[in-house]
């Protein structure tokens, strides 16, 4: 890789051992992929995907120590994912022990090492750093240093940011060097699709179900997505935000998708169009069969199938403000349909902290409160990713939170079935 | 025997029994619980991997396509290699995705005391090939014996 004089410099140790070696780890990291030269970070902040005290990762608070005691903090402010534990969410007496006193022990200290190294502010964690209300929110063209794959993939493809699936750990080397390597999705060439998603169902998609389809089917690579674009209104709206949030948490976690171009919609697919699929790429067809063959092909790792649901976890990634709304809405206008005054399962909806403020300030906050939906900020899979959480039968929309936990996915109609006349 | 030869990431030279994944190995759900609940031997927790699910991936030489999942995958790697219940070396059929690239470059740089070679775009013919329990030699240079 081509350094530049200031960035050999730092490699060599001028700027001390413990800066060198971030930069050694960014250049090795970098030339696996071919890059040949580092470029700066220009996006106001960073993202990293750590946000938990996890006892486990006692390591990485030791290496972030390092950085701390080398006076050598992030030089971006930095959001980070959400919160394991929030008092509001229902948990077992065993479960509060065990979360509180052995898996998220370290959580108070490691917030303070945050603190210290750059986090924005006590309210920035959040999967969905991006949404207006949080304020992370990256301009077209940015190169970035962020983890978290739903973020990433939101970023480079819905606001036309450039950033690679960085790991944990890269993701705050780069903010803590300021530059980052060039290869991947920094690149024109990186950014090119291999596969056209050609989607020809006879109603709009479920988003979490079609990016399943469409990341169990690519993997890595891009997809440029035609046929959506009626389904969307033509328009990236608040609207279509949301549906390309939960679209590419799903292609990122059931594949690892790190880029989408949907034709007509996502900046770049408007500018450059057709001109952004790679010579050979491969066709993928979507129809309603299709679909329904991806949804029936999902494992149900409950030990009892026919389980009566216990919670539901809504939010993963967090909800935005427009979903918040119109689930209120749907929930409510089910309830009054079915005769009931309160959800018939308990249940969480997940946002960001600055996305409950807002809501909060809104006329359906009370009805959500009257429905017993309880609102958090917690991270549902942080939550579920123990061998406590996993025995409960917890139902979700969201193919994130399917793939990495034993809960059950349902389509939105489905759960709100469920919500509003009771669970099976 | 067959040798293979692949692109050195991470080097060292060691011989370990193999434990092979046809998917991709889910870093986070596969060390989640050992590294969470004090098993040094490291046992594969993710569900969804049959092939490892179960099984001792500490000491054992992993052989897989790539890594999927989330993006503490680099960082989980990184914590396997400090509390040494990594595997003895990980060793990919298909070019090294960002995630395990990062584990493999941190705990080669972040930690002197660590020993995990990594070896990748070994071939899908090596994948094919290679079958638990077959016993494995790697060298420096990159070259993969499977006996």
């Amino acid at each position: 890789m081509k350094l530049t004089e200031q960035q050999q410099a730092i490699l060599d140790g001028k700027s001390g051992e413990t800066l060198a070696k971030v930069m050694e780890t960014l250049v090795r990291y970098g030339e696996l992929f071919g890059a040949e030269e580092m470029v700066e970070i220009t996006s106001d902040y960073n993202h990293l995907v750590t946000s938990f005290g996890l006892k486990a990762l006692a390591p990485v608070y030791g290496l972030l120590q390092q950085l701390i005691d080398a006076n050598e903090p992030s030089k971006q402010k930095f959001s980070a994912d959400p919160r394991p534990l929030d008092p509001k969410v229902p948990s077992s007496f065993l479960q509060d022990f065990v979360f509180k006193n052995f898996m998220y022990s370290k959580q108070d200290e490691y917030e303070k090492q945050l603190q210290k190294l750059g986090l924005m502010n006590d309210d920035a964690f959040t999967c969905t750093c991006y949404m207006n209300e949080v304020g992370n929110t990256p301009k077209k063209g940015d190169i970035l240093s962020w983890s978290e794959s739903s973020a990433v993939v939101y970023a480079n493809s819905v606001l036309g940011a450039r950033c690679n699936r960085n790991s944990g750990i890269i993701d705050i080397m780069g903010s803590v060097c300021g530059f980052v390597p060039k290869f991947g999705f920094l690149t024109d060439e990186g950014r090119k699709a291999k596969w056209i998603v050609e989607i020809k169902t006879t109603k709009k998609p479920e988003a979490q179900l079609l990016g399943s389809a469409v990341g169990m089917k690519v993997m890595e690579d891009v997809p440029y997505v035609v046929g959506l674009d009626k389904w969307l209104d033509g328009t990236l709206d608040d609207n279509a935000k949301t549906y390309l949030k939960d679209f590419g948490a799903a292609t990122a976690s059931n594949g690892a998708v790190g880029l989408y171009h949907i034709e007509g919609i996502t900046p770049e697919a408007v500018e450059q169009g057709r001109a952004l699929i790679a010579e050979g790429a491969q066709t993928y067809v979507i129809d309603d069969a299709e679909l329904q063959r991806v949804y029936d092909s999902y494992p149900v790792i409950w030990k009892n199938k026919d389980a009566k649901p216990k919670l539901c976890f809504m939010g993963c990634p967090h909800m935005s403000l427009e979903q918040l709304k119109s689930w209120t809405k749907k929930i409510d206008a089910g309830l009054k349909e079915n005769g009931q005054t309160k959800v018939q399962i308990p249940t969480v909806f997940t946002a960001s902290p600055g996305v409950i403020k807002k809501f909060e300030e809104c006329e359906e906050a009370a009805l959500l409160k009257k429905s017993g939906v309880i609102l958090s900020y917690i991270c549902p899979l942080m939550y579920m990713n123990n061998p406590l959480s996993e025995k409960i039968p917890v139902i979700t929309s969201s193919n994130k939170l399917r793939t990495y936990t034993s809960a059950r996915y349902y389509t939105d109609a489905e759960i709100l079935d469920q919500l509003v006349k009771g669970g099976k | 025997m067959k040798t293979f030869t692949g692109r050195v990431v991470s080097k060292g030279n060691t011989t370990a029994e193999a434990l092979v994944s046809h998917g991709g190995l889910n870093t986070l759900a596969s060390f989640q619980k050992a590294l969470q609940f004090g098993d040094k031997n490291a046992t594969c927790g993710d569900q969804n991997n049959p092939d490892l699910y179960g099984k001792q991936m500490k000491g054992k030489a992993l052989c897989l396509p790539r890594t999927i999942g989330s993006t503490t995958g680099g960082l989980v790697l990184y914590c396997a290699c400090s509390m040494e219940r990594q595997p003895a070396c990980m060793l990919f059929s298909e070019p090294i995705d960002s995630l395990a690239a990062a584990g493999a470059v941190l705990q080669d740089v972040w930690l002197p005391n660590s020993h995990m070679p990594v070896i990748d775009s070994l071939g899908d013919e090596f994948l094919a090939f290679v079958k638990d329990g077959m016993k494995i030699t790697v060298k420096e240079d990159g070259t993969v014996e499977v006996e």
